[in-house]
């Protein structure tokens, strides 16, 4: 059941729209219901091959020797494909936004860090013609001692996972093994405090479970070029990430993605196109790579599991004023798109609430296991387990009711965030509100009458006398461009202070030029504030990010991420 | 690898196909025949996607050995429609906007018609259980149960609204 | 030996769109020579609703109705650039490209109309059922079909329309985690009942009541989806779900659906939501997506249930009934918490 509440914010609304707010039919429905949706897989081809990877067996192993003579011979089998025959055989996701160092190869051959880690991938006749081969590779494995607990390894004399980051952690800014929230003084704090509330919470990976698996299917299309239909949710990311593998130009490559049968976040990794058109560009034929359900669930990247440790600092009357996080995301063997994620978990601390204090270390750590991916509520979704139990155990040690704790402590309008940007168009007071009234919670007066849009702002809008520290520093590692400071005296042109909203798109703010000139120009558009030097106008440089004692210079294709055909719109 | 003639009914239409030892009917409906409907989501039976009737009756396709149709009726999703005109089932779920991804929409609707097929006027109970083997990651089931419901004639109010 | 009830609660907020920002998208409108839209987009719907929404969003930019609107995804040959469907950033990257490129699309179509007309295209108003008339005068008409068709055949005009959305990639301090993460909010609040059964510790769920904050329901069939399927999945990460049961030890991970646990049908409450809408400044149409944010209270709001039903406080996930137990075991038993 659910029910609009239109009197909340109706001010800052205007209602009366045409096609906007209205109960419209899925333009998908009736494909959806007659089974005329098409998904990746619903393309025939005649003479389609099927790829089937060998898999590590073991967490951690080195490689010594892969035998395929005997596969090499099934009936059905077309080809066996090893490291060697992709062209650029290592790769990190993010390396398209200039973000982490390439340390994933798309199949292993030296050593494998997760169970289920591709060694081998054959192509042949038939699914069953792909499995039977496979199960006769004959792999010579030397197993390694593994490590599976984040705190286990990040100690000193830990198995190394990744060898790109021999202290199984990722590097930030080319400076910290952990990416940093400093706002306030939380040890003062705790000191001023009434009572200090620790606690530790865990959750476990779980699958992002589609009911579709992941796929592609690779064909040689009409000319010089592959089309793939895919799975894939970031179309682009995948056609650029396979640009990359298989040193094929962008252009040559057509994707095509239908409905998706589910993503939730686990079908952004990319695995399956590179794969797949390397199967096309060996075999000739069109080729299917496409993960079964057994590896959906144990190869494909799960959500990681998070461990936070909090501790509060809070008074009796139930404000919070110290908040200190550790986190600890556990990224499996590669780096993927964790190393993204904490940073997003850091700009949401301490959740939306106003602390005047608040610490947070958070750790992308390198474990053999499956490595992890986005999932619905990527980086967000483990840390506000943690905070909203805390929150609980908050109020139930003072004998005070869990929704008017949140109330209390809620952030407000022109509230000061821990990431230094002021809070606006907050509305967590009047949620609460609504959801007690429906669940028949009663409130006291005083916190039904608190309001988004009262009390925040003054005092709280300050930037407070702030700790920094040096610690978890590493040397011999630099960043790549992704998210970096361009001048020493903090970011420029950012917004701090309450924004004024923009007009309302309803509302046609952009006069109708007289005479429409359809020559390539931007269109007039409300003069923007002047951009930073640093916004994202220029391609990013090239990674420079280098190893110890290493020059690990890709070669890299320049990429241009930022560029548009009618320009930047300033937000 | 041997293949074996193989002949049915699908939707009422006549099907003479060969097909290769072991074949399972999913593979054989969709490369063999071309019919996409029923879907790939497991191959080990568990999440209902490749439901298809066989006589009227709910079928994993992907469970089901492809020679072992010789001679019987096959329904998938492509014929539930009556021509161009939807089955009660079908205005149902667009109506009660019960899909998103569309993907588990096919086992469902074959579920949910053996259902109606013997049983017009189920209730709420007797639908869960019904789709029980069909597994939604998207929709949280609700607006599937209304949905057949709503097509058996008659929707059972939720106390709660 | 018994059934215990217990509530609990949980807030959260939501940031919509990749972090950081820097994360662009790109959209294509152009109308053929009768007034009939194409929305060219290389986005993905995954069953969110993206072609659905954007369809919406640029019939009402447009001032066309939405049946004269078609959107086209997922074809990386003549949709332009898009980031991707991830982050909650479609409705509100996809979206806002979309009202760019539609109004370019509109304007030309009203230069069009206007010069049929003979008046100024400031003049011109649409109706949203297809018609174009001058503001004040409802008889001095043209419909859109005819504007398109003019503009093609006679005066040599495109009717369409380019648009990108781009959020300026933040930086990020090293030594403090000051950044801009994202533009705008959603927020929610979440209240779950459950019953526990202090012999089997079996957590069943009752009855959830929320309110979420999205900005704009663009479309409230599409929101109420998300939402009561996005709860379900919350309750699922809370109690049923995980591909470790044993984490950080690998051994008994599930391989099929018959050990990797999801509520079924039988197993969902009644889900009673409200929703507010507190319009994002630059949210389209003032939309947030609310797409993931629908899970996320879910996960605590059940744990807080279950300490209040039995006062065992479980803080790894899933809550198990071999945890609820042991809980209850280690405390002597059960500790019903009081109806707060």
């Amino acid at each position: 059941m659910i029910e609009f509440r239109k009197e909340y914010f109706a001010d800052e609304r205007d209602d009366n729209l045409n096609e906007i707010g209205k109960p419209t039919q899925r333009q998908d429905a009736l494909g959806h219901v007659t089974g005329r949706s098409p998904y990746f897989d619903d393309h025939l081809f005649e003479g389609l091959l099927h790829i089937r990877c060998v898999r590590s067996p073991h967490d951690h192993a080195r490689i010594r020797r892969i035998d395929t003579s005997a596969a090499e011979r099934m009936p059905g089998v077309v080809r066996i494909v090893l490291g060697k025959d992709v062209p650029n055989n290592l790769n990190t996701l993010l390396s398209l936004l200039d973000f982490g160092i390439d340390d994933e190869p798309l199949i292993s051959d030296k050593k494998v860090s997760y169970k289920g880690e591709p060694v081998a991938a054959v192509i042949a006749e038939s699914e069953r013609a792909a499995r039977d081969a496979v199960a006769q590779v004959r792999v010579d494995w030397e197993v390694l001692p593994a490590v599976l607990d984040v705190e286990e390894a990040i100690k000193p004399g830990a198995p190394v996972v990744n060898d790109v980051y021999p202290g199984n952690r990722f590097v930030y800014h080319g400076k910290y093994d952990h990416q940093k929230l400093r706002f306030g003084d939380v040890e003062a704090a705790f000191r001023q405090a009434d009572r200090i509330i620790e606690g530790r919470y865990q959750m476990s990976p779980i699958e992002q479970a589609p009911t579709e698996t992941c796929g592609a299917i690779a064909a040689p299309e009409t000319n010089d070029r592959y089309v793939v239909y895919t799975s894939t949710q970031a179309l682009f990311f995948s056609l650029d990430t396979t640009s990359k593998l298989l040193r094929v130009p962008s252009n040559r490559l057509h994707l095509i993605g239908g409905t998706v049968g589910g993503g939730f976040g686990g079908k952004v990794d990319s695995l399956h196109e590179p794969m797949a058109v390397l199967g096309t560009m060996l075999t000739g034929r069109p080729c299917k790579y496409i993960f079964d359900r057994h590896e959906e669930m144990q190869v494909g990247a799960p959500r990681g599991a998070e461990r936070w440790y909090l501790k509060d600092g809070v008074m009796n009357d139930g404000r919070i004023i110290a908040r200190k996080f550790t986190g600890y995301f556990d990224s499996g063997a590669y780096t993927r798109l964790s190393s993204y994620a904490i940073i997003k978990a850091v700009g949401h601390l301490p959740g939306p609430y106003t602390i005047p204090n608040v610490y947070a270390d958070v750790y992308c750590v390198f474990t053999n296991r499956t490595p992890a991916t986005a999932m619905r509520g990527f980086g967000i979704t483990g840390v506000d387990f943690a905070i909203e139990c805390h929150m609980d155990k908050i109020a139930h040690e003072l004998g005070m009711d869990p929704i008017e704790l949140r109330i209390l402590n809620a952030y407000r309008d022109g509230d000061m965030k821990a990431h230094r940007r002021l809070a606006k168009n907050t509305a967590l007071i009047e949620c609460c509100h609504v959801a007690a009234e429906k669940a028949g919670w009663p409130l006291s007066q005083a916190a039904r009458q608190a309001s988004s849009l009262r009390d925040g702002g003054g005092a709280r809008a300050e930037i407070p006398h702030t700790v920094t520290d040096q610690h978890g520093r590493v040397e011999g590692y630099t960043a790549g461009s992704y998210a970096q400071k361009k001048r020493p005296s903090g970011p420029a042109g950012q917004a701090r202070g309450p924004q004024s909203p923009a007009s309302h798109p309803s509302r046609d703010s952009i006069a109708v030029p007289s005479s429409f000139d359809r020559a390539p120009q931007p269109m007039s558009r409300p003069a923007p504030s002047a951009p930073p030097a640093s916004a994202a106008v220029a391609p990013p440089p090239p990674p420079t990010a280098q190893r110890p004692a290493e020059q690990h210079a890709p070669e890299q294709r320049r990429v241009t991420r930022f560029s548009s055909i009618s320009g930047l719109r300033r937000r | 690898m041997a293949r074996k003639p193989l002949q049915f009914q699908l939707n009422g239409r006549h099907q003479a196909v060969f097909t290769d030892d072991g074949q399972n009917l999913l593979d054989l409906l969709r490369r063999g025949v071309g019919d996409l409907t029923p879907k790939y989501g497991c191959g080990q039976g568990t999440c209902g996607t490749c439901t298809v009737l066989i006589d009227g009756e709910p079928h994993l396709s992907c469970l089901t050995l492809a020679e072992t149709v010789d001679g019987r009726q096959i329904t998938t999703t492509a014929g539930l429609a009556e021509g161009a005109e939807l089955h009660p089932l079908q205005t149902a779920f667009m109506d009660n906007f019960a899909a998103q991804c569309g993907y588990c929409t096919p086992g469902m609707l074959l579920a949910a018609k053996a259902l109606l097929d013997r049983n017009p006027s189920p209730t709420r109970e007797e639908v869960v259980e019904a789709i029980s083997g069909n597994i939604c990651r998207c929709t949280g089931y609700e607006p599937i149960i209304n949905a057949i419901l709503d097509a058996a004639g008659r929707r059972n109010q939720r106390r709660y609204g | 030996m018994a059934l215990h009830r217990g509530r609990g609660f949980a807030a959260i907020n939501y940031p919509i769109g990749m972090n950081l920002g820097g994360d662009p998208s790109q959209a294509l409108v152009h109308s053929n020579p009768g007034g009939k839209f194409m929305v060219a987009l290389s986005s993905i719907d995954l069953g969110q609703g993206m072609k659905s929404v954007t369809r919406q969003i640029a019939a009402e930019t447009l001032g066309v109705p939405v049946e004269d609107v078609y959107v086209d995804t997922a074809d990386s040959d003549t949709g332009p650039h898009c980031m991707g469907s991830f982050a909650s950033r479609g409705t509100h990257r996809v979206g806002n490209a979309v009202i760019e490129a539609a109004r370019e699309a509109r304007a030309v179509m009203l230069e069009a109309a206007a010069e049929e007309l003979e008046v100024d295209p400031g003049d011109l108003v649409t109706d949203g059922q297809g018609n174009i008339h001058v503001k004040g005068a409802p008889s001095r008409t043209i419909t859109t079909a005819e504007a398109c068709a003019a503009a093609q055949f006679r005066q040599g005009r495109t009717v369409s329309g380019r648009g990108i959305f781009l959020i300026p990639l933040s930086e990020v301090d090293p030594e403090t985690g000051e950044q801009t993460p994202v533009s705008c909010f959603a927020h929610a609040a979440m209240i779950v009942e459950v019953e526990v059964d202090d012999e089997t510790g079996e957590v069943a769920v009752l009855e959830m009541n929320s309110a979420y904050e999205l900005g704009r329901a663009l479309n409230p069939k599409l929101v109420e989806q998300q939402l009561v399927g996005g709860a379900w999945m919350g309750m699922s990460h809370a109690a049923w779900e995980t591909t470790e049961p044993y984490y950080p030890d690998r051994d008994h991970g599930p391989i099929d659906f018959n050990s990797y646990l999801m509520p079924g049908p039988g197993d969902i409450a009644p889900h009673s939501i409200a929703v507010l809408e507190r319009p994002a400044p630059d949210g389209p149409y003032g939309g947030k997506g609310p797409g993931e944010m629908c899970a996320n209270p879910v996960l605590p709001a059940v744990a807080n249930a279950v300490f209040n039903a039995v006062g065992v406080r479980i803080d790894e996930l899933p809550i198990t009934p071999e945890k609820v137990l042991r809980g209850i075991r280690a405390n002597g038993g059960a500790r019903p918490q009081g109806r707060p």
